[in-house]
């Protein structure tokens, strides 16, 4: 069994990888993708406690997080249809609308 | 041991193949590819269901539901033009500094004290979902409600966001 700090740095690099992501793509669908990627690395995290403390209550935590995701994913991705609808493009360089 | 170096690299490695693609479908494989990854850690720290909701819900829900919309809306590949250079050697720099920041203070060690008594490798051998159920139908309840309402609220939302007058 591995130790807990192996767990805690595995979920420490998946989520740069989805900060990263959001900092580096330009398209919105991607950004999304990113930021679903984050929410996994803190999932980890939770399991991985939940284990080493033993408590079951970070695996409820997770099974709500999941469901913010879905909940999430079907909001976010009804902005993008109606946002390609309007503007053609889905690059958030050109999504500027509020800019002052 | 060996089995969590093995879905952590898949994890690691497909999350990174998905943020560097430029085609969003390619992406898309590659991220369900590393919630898979997860999904086998979740296997390995005894939280069963867990895993399966992630296949399920991540995997076979909500990306699908990705691949639908980057389809639906035909998006070219990102122009090669706005992936500038300083953009990600700032990206880089504070990718680094918060690695650092998380894995200074990961490794601080956990507080004794607030550890409870449930051994959740034996709960995985008597029935993971069956001790999850309990939890998720007794203390959890309140919770519970609240997120069936904002499941509620999201599916009236993506429907008047899908009109066409928006």
């Amino acid at each position: 069994m591995a130790p807990l700090s192996y767990y805690l740095i595995l979920s420490a690099l998946l989520f740069v990888i989805g900060g990263v992501g959001v900092l580096t793509r330009r398209s919105a669908i991607m950004i999304f993708m990113s930021i679903e990627l984050m929410l996994n690395a803190v999932n980890i995290t939770f399991v991985a406690f939940s284990y080493y403390l033993n408590q079951l209550t970070g695996q409820l935590i997770v099974l709500f997080v999941i469901t913010v995701a879905a909940a999430e994913a079907a909001v976010g991705l009804g902005i993008m249809v109606a946002l390609y609808r309007n503007r053609e493009s889905l690059n958030v360089d050109e999504i500027n609308l509020l800019k002052g | 041991m060996p089995l969590f170096f093995v879905l952590a690299a898949i994890s690691v490695i497909s999350g990174l193949l998905m943020i560097t693609s430029r085609n969003p479908v390619t992406s898309v494989i590659w991220m369900i590819l590393s919630l898979m990854g997860v999904a086998g850690i979740f296997l390995t720290l005894g939280a069963e269901f867990l895993a399966i909701i992630q296949v399920l819900v991540y995997a076979g829900a909500i990306l699908v539901l990705f691949l639908f919309i980057i389809m639906l809306l035909n998006l070219r590949a990102e122009l090669v033009a706005s992936h500038t250079l300083p953009q990600k050697v700032v990206a880089a720099i504070l990718g680094a500094v918060l690695l650092y920041e998380v894995v200074v203070v990961s490794s601080t060690g956990v507080e004794e004290s607030v550890k409870g008594t449930v051994d959740v490798a034996k709960v995985a051998v008597q029935g993971n979902s069956e001790a999850v159920a309990r939890l998720l139908f007794s203390d959890f309840l309140f919770p519970f409600e609240i997120v069936s309402v904002l499941l509620l609220v999201a599916i009236v939302g993506a429907i008047i966001l899908g009109r066409k007058e928006f």
